[in-house]
């Protein structure tokens, strides 16, 4: 497996997961306009997704689409983060969750757009469009949740706490991130930690919300080796039709 | 083989499927006609990466160049660099504004309400009924409006 293969799993896995999870909220969110914030940015993550799982089932040259590698991949072939997997839990969770990914993705495709593969900055170029509004928001919400009432202040500690032990493995590096890096492609992910940290903390600060002091990180979804049991669950729903009726379409 | 210009003269008539008083070129995501070995190429570029317009603007167009008689067509999608709203052209923002969607603005924000002109306006959501337009709402006719995001 190449690693710019696997590479674009990692990303497009990212924004698949992400972006299914969020659409969850589709019909449910607290009010109207979250409603459809949620939607479109589900709808701009899974557009992204269809850019990366394009490039990979390119690189990989095995005659896969896009829709193959999304709906015909079982649990241990996904190259997702843990974050992005976790349950949406409260408005706060999904919330506090985007806000997380948003920051390391934002920093990821700081760099991309650099990228010495064209391909890799194009869709980089791109989705940081997207991505930057996504960050905006979800830094303004935690900041205007975080900040509000007794109420939404404890929910939105809460759900750091729960969340920041997953912060950390965006910045992990194995082999295939140093051949990447080494080839100028993408970045060394341990590098991108410093500005991820300032980013977080300074809207952290100004949602009065304190960061747990542990750096301890959950691992295992960016290899594939160790998911969390709740990714097998998702993708059982996102899966169903095309493994129920295999090649049907419409 | 058809000119170029007599192309682009058709690709002035096909309507954004979402917005339809603008033209997909009005909209400046058509990069390229071009004939390559008999073939015409039509290049397009997708305004944001989910939009579900994409696919079927690219149905339309080529629905559109049949009816001229045009069989070898293909399209073909180009990301960078990617689009921008500083490719409408002058002509669409104001078809945008008469329709009732405030135009895109360098400012990040509408110049006045479509429907009074009262610049007394204020943000409801940074996201809409399409990808492309965010929430607004007007502080004096109190009517809310959609605006086309600037990106």
């Amino acid at each position: 497996m190449s690693a710019l293969f696997e590479f674009c799993l990692r990303m497009g896995d990212n924004t698949l997961v992400l972006g299914h999870r969020v659409s969850e909220w589709c019909g449910h969110a607290p009010v109207l306009e979250e409603d459809i914030a949620l939607a479109n940015t589900a709808l701009d993550l899974i557009g992204q997704t269809q850019m990366w799982l394009g490039l990979a089932a390119d690189v990989e040259g095995q005659g896969r689409s896009a829709d193959d590698l999304a709906f015909l991949r079982d649990a241990w072939d996904f190259r997702n983060l843990l974050l992005v997997e976790q349950p949406n839990g409260d408005f706060g969770v999904t919330m506090m969750r985007q806000f997380l990914f948003d920051a390391w993705h934002l920093g990821q495709l700081e760099t991309l757009i650099d990228s010495a593969d064209d391909r890799v900055s194009a869709i980089a170029q791109k989705a940081i469009k997207e991505v930057t509004y996504h960050f905006d928001r979800s830094s303004g919400l935690v900041i205007g949740l975080g900040d509000g009432s007794d109420e939404s202040h404890a929910r939105m500690q809460t759900a750091l706490d729960l969340l920041w032990p997953f912060a950390g493995e965006g910045f992990e590096a194995d082999a295939t991130d140093l051949e990447l890096a080494g080839a100028g492609i993408a970045p060394n992910p341990a590098g991108l930690r410093a500005a991820f940290d300032a980013r977080v903390e300074q809207v952290l600060q100004r949602a009065t919300l304190s960061l747990p002091e542990s750096r301890f990180a959950h691992r295992g979804g960016r290899t594939g080796a160790r998911h969390s049991e709740h990714l097998g669950h998702m993708l059982a729903t996102m899966q169903v039709l095309q493994r129920s009726y295999p090649g049907a379409t419409w | 083989m058809t000119p170029i210009a007599q192309v682009w003269e058709w690709l002035d008539a096909v309507p954004d499927p979402e917005i339809p008083v603008i033209s997909v070129t009005d909209l400046g995501i058509v990069r390229d006609v071009d004939w390559e070995d008999g073939t015409l190429i039509v290049t397009v570029t997708p305004t944001y990466s989910g939009c579900p317009a994409t696919s079927v603007i690219a149905m339309d167009i080529e629905t559109a160049l049949r009816d001229h008689g045009v069989d070898r067509i293909a399209i073909r999608q180009q990301l960078a660099p990617p689009w921008t709203t500083d490719w409408l052209k002058p002509a669409a923002r104001d078809k945008l504004k008469t329709y009732g969607i405030a135009p895109p603005q360098p400012a990040g924000g509408p110049e006045s309400c479509p429907h009074c002109g009262s610049a007394n306006v204020e943000r409801i959501s940074q996201f809409g009924s399409t990808p492309c337009k965010a929430q607004w709402r007007c502080r004096d006719c109190l009517e809310p409006f959609d605006y086309f995001k600037c990106i």
